[in-house]
């Protein structure tokens, strides 16, 4: 099969996948115990009130023809418009897109490096002190769910430090990119940090068990006897195949990523798109709540698309079914 | 592993591993069935005992909790804002009366996180047995028949494991309302397809092998073949990923609580005391580190025995 029909057939799964979730996000829409109408009415309307407030939602048409009319806003990137703030929920997500997008990057880049570098540590120390330390870390790391670990670095790298008059990280906001990017990254550092060491634990394994396979092979001896320095026999031929596990597990670990930066933001009061879904979700703005979740549910659909792509330029080996 | 001899008609239990043994008890050399030689090796691991002596003591603090709190003379969910609280309205640090401290409210929050223990456990233990069943039916069904009933399933549980569950398990729950059983069913939910996958592999290479054959052709169907002839062979995977999946779902019942989609306070969960603790962490830092070592020490014991456990019976994992 060729590159381009392996595509496509990605492609078709992923529509069909985010056809799916949009239906049941359609159903369960439904199926809510609240009544839209009433909510945005308010308590005191009256019944005519509440009538033509759901006759302007277009919630007293046929059920079949409000999930046509769904489906096809959804074509055309319109959200909707949200309960409680009266805009159209994608100007919402515009504005804290910046923070999330920020945040997710930054935190899956620390991550990657935090655990290939520990593995690679761990695999070349092999059944040391420091291998066992990692092996360690790394699982209480693991066991910890992310608020936790973002609320310990809150008590112990901002406020212990901030007591001492050490103040190197702040304790949350946000500063754009653009406006000044060395205060961008401090007051990320935190944030990514926490996302970043709960993950990591995964991949400094990962890391760890490819490079002890690989580092006997043949090819490993043959670059050796050639005379080729360790650090190099480890980073070009030890690494490169570890490479094709992790990408597998990070096409895996998106969702779990998404999950993360939620929690983040609201452990250090980021202003992005996880403190809008659960400002919507206390202020029942289904609009706004539905949209984020599609949008959640696309960006980890097209990414594992461009995940199953990077699979096959790093192992041509893979054959593409 | 190799297969056990079962009897035509044998229940299918979780320990039918161990039926091989039977066969030869009166022989000399007594035969070892995988899962006596595991519990052999794990009782020599002290990484592994020291594990199972922290889940022991959690499940002690769940099962006592109405104990403690008598003893203590404070109920989990009775506020005291007098004698709780500094006279500031600061919750008080651990002392003779309030051994870990009083929470915002005033509580003790020794109780609480014993009545946290009770919640944690039974939804650790619930989602997971849940979605060991499903995981496991699913993965049979999958493995056993192929073709479409496989390509359908296996492409269903890649979906749910690649989603962004955190994200569309707050969702679902903000549209229900939040509950104890909402978020076990949410968690099994979202924790299944782990399992299914892990049984379809091993059902794939097991149909392949004589003892299904043999069972086939003594005209054994398709039901009794997966549950009596394969499931027993897929027992100590499916403990390993049972082992595994229990920190997992404290963790995310935690995190549901924690973001207000959880357990409903006042009921209290670790997940919702840490949650309440973000805004005294300053001033109180006992409101945070005994609940969020309560909860560090619970999930940490469980992987460390599920490491172990996957040692002890010597098969690889991913994770």
């Amino acid at each position: 099969m060729s590159l381009l029909r392996f595509l496509a057939r990605r492609i078709a799964l992923g529509a069909v996948v985010m056809w799916a979730v949009a239906s049941v996000v359609f159903v369960a829409y439904f199926a809510a115990p609240q009544d839209v109408a009433r909510l945005i009415a308010g308590r005191q309307a009256d019944p005519a009130t509440v009538a033509a407030v759901r006759r302007n939602l277009g919630l007293d048409r046929p059920l079949l023809d409000q999930y046509w009319s769904f489906l096809g806003r959804l074509l055309r990137g319109d959200l909707g418009y949200s309960y409680t703030n009266s805009e159209p929920v994608t100007t919402l997500i515009h504005q804290g897109l910046p923070v999330t997008v920020s945040l997710a990057i930054g935190g899956a880049i620390l991550w990657l490096i935090i655990g290939i570098a520990s593995g690679v540590l761990a695999a070349l120390r092999r059944s040391t002190a420091v291998d066992r330390g990692i092996t360690g870390i790394a699982l209480l790391f693991y066991s910890m769910p992310t608020f936790l670990l973002g609320e310990l670095l809150l008590l112990g790298l901002f406020y212990e430090l901030h007591l001492v008059g050490f103040d190197l990280f702040p304790g949350g906001g946000f500063v754009p990119l653009t406006e000044h990017p060395l205060a961008w990254a401090r007051h990320l550092l935190l944030p990514w940090l926490t996302i970043a060491l709960v993950s990591a634990a995964t991949y400094s394994r990962l890391t760890r068990a490819a490079l002890l396979d690989v580092l006997g092979e043949d090819y490993v001896r043959t670059a050796r006897a050639k005379g080729v320095a360790e650090w190099r026999v480890t980073l070009r031929h030890g690494l490169r195949a570890a490479l094709t596990p992790i990408a597998t597990q990070f096409g895996l670990d998106l969702g779990t990523l998404l999950g993360g930066v939620v929690v983040t933001e609201t452990v250090f009061g980021l202003p992005g798109l996880g403190q809008l879904l659960i400002v919507s979700i206390r202020h029942e703005d289904l609009p706004t709540t539905i949209g984020l979740a599609l949008l959640a549910s696309a960006f980890v659909v097209v990414a594992n698309i461009l995940v199953d792509v990077l699979y096959v330029v790093l192992d041509p080996r893979v054959r593409l079914s | 592993m190799s297969a056990p001899i079962l009897q035509p008609g044998a229940e299918p239990p979780a320990e039918a591993a161990g039926d091989a043994h039977e066969h030869a008890d009166d022989e000399l050399i007594v035969a070892r069935s995988p899962s006596r030689l595991a519990l052999q090796r794990l009782r020599h691991d002290k990484v592994a005992v020291a594990s199972c002596a922290v889940i022991v003591c959690t499940a002690l603090l769940a099962v006592c909790a109405p104990l403690i709190a008598r003893a203590t003379g404070y109920p989990p969910n009775q506020q005291d804002l007098v004698h709780g609280l500094s006279p500031d309205g600061i919750p008080l640090g651990p002392n003779r009366h309030y051994l870990l401290g009083t929470d915002d409210l005033g509580r003790d929050i020794l109780v609480r996180i014993a009545y946290g223990a009770q919640i944690s456990l039974l939804v650790g233990v619930v989602a997971t047995g849940a979605s060991i069943a499903i995981g496991v039916v699913v993965g049979l069904v999958a493995g056993y028949y192929g073709r479409l009933v496989d390509t359908v399933l296996s492409r269903f549980m890649d979906v749910v494991l690649s989603l962004p569950y955190l994200i569309l398990a707050i969702a679902l729950v903000s549209l229900v309302g939040p509950s104890l059983w909402i978020s076990i069913g949410v968690i099994a939910f979202f924790s299944w397809a782990t399992v299914g996958r892990v049984v379809r592999g091993q059902t794939l290479a097991l149909k392949e092998r004589e003892f299904v054959e043999a069972a086939r052709s003594l005209g054994a169907g398709g039901p009794r073949i997966m549950f009596g002839e394969i499931l027993p062979n897929v027992v100590a995977p499916v403990i390993v990923y049972a082992t595994l999946l229990v920190p997992s779902a404290i963790v995310f019942e935690s995190t549901l609580s924690f973001l207000g989609l959880g357990i409903v306070p006042p009921t209290a969960s670790w997940g919702n005391m840490l949650s309440e603790s973000l805004d005294f962490f300053e001033v109180a830092w006992w409101f945070v580190v005994f609940p969020g070592a309560a909860l560090l020490l619970t999930t940490l014991a469980f992987n460390l025995l599920g490491d172990a456990v996957r040692d002890a019976f010597d098969i690889g994992t991913e994770r």
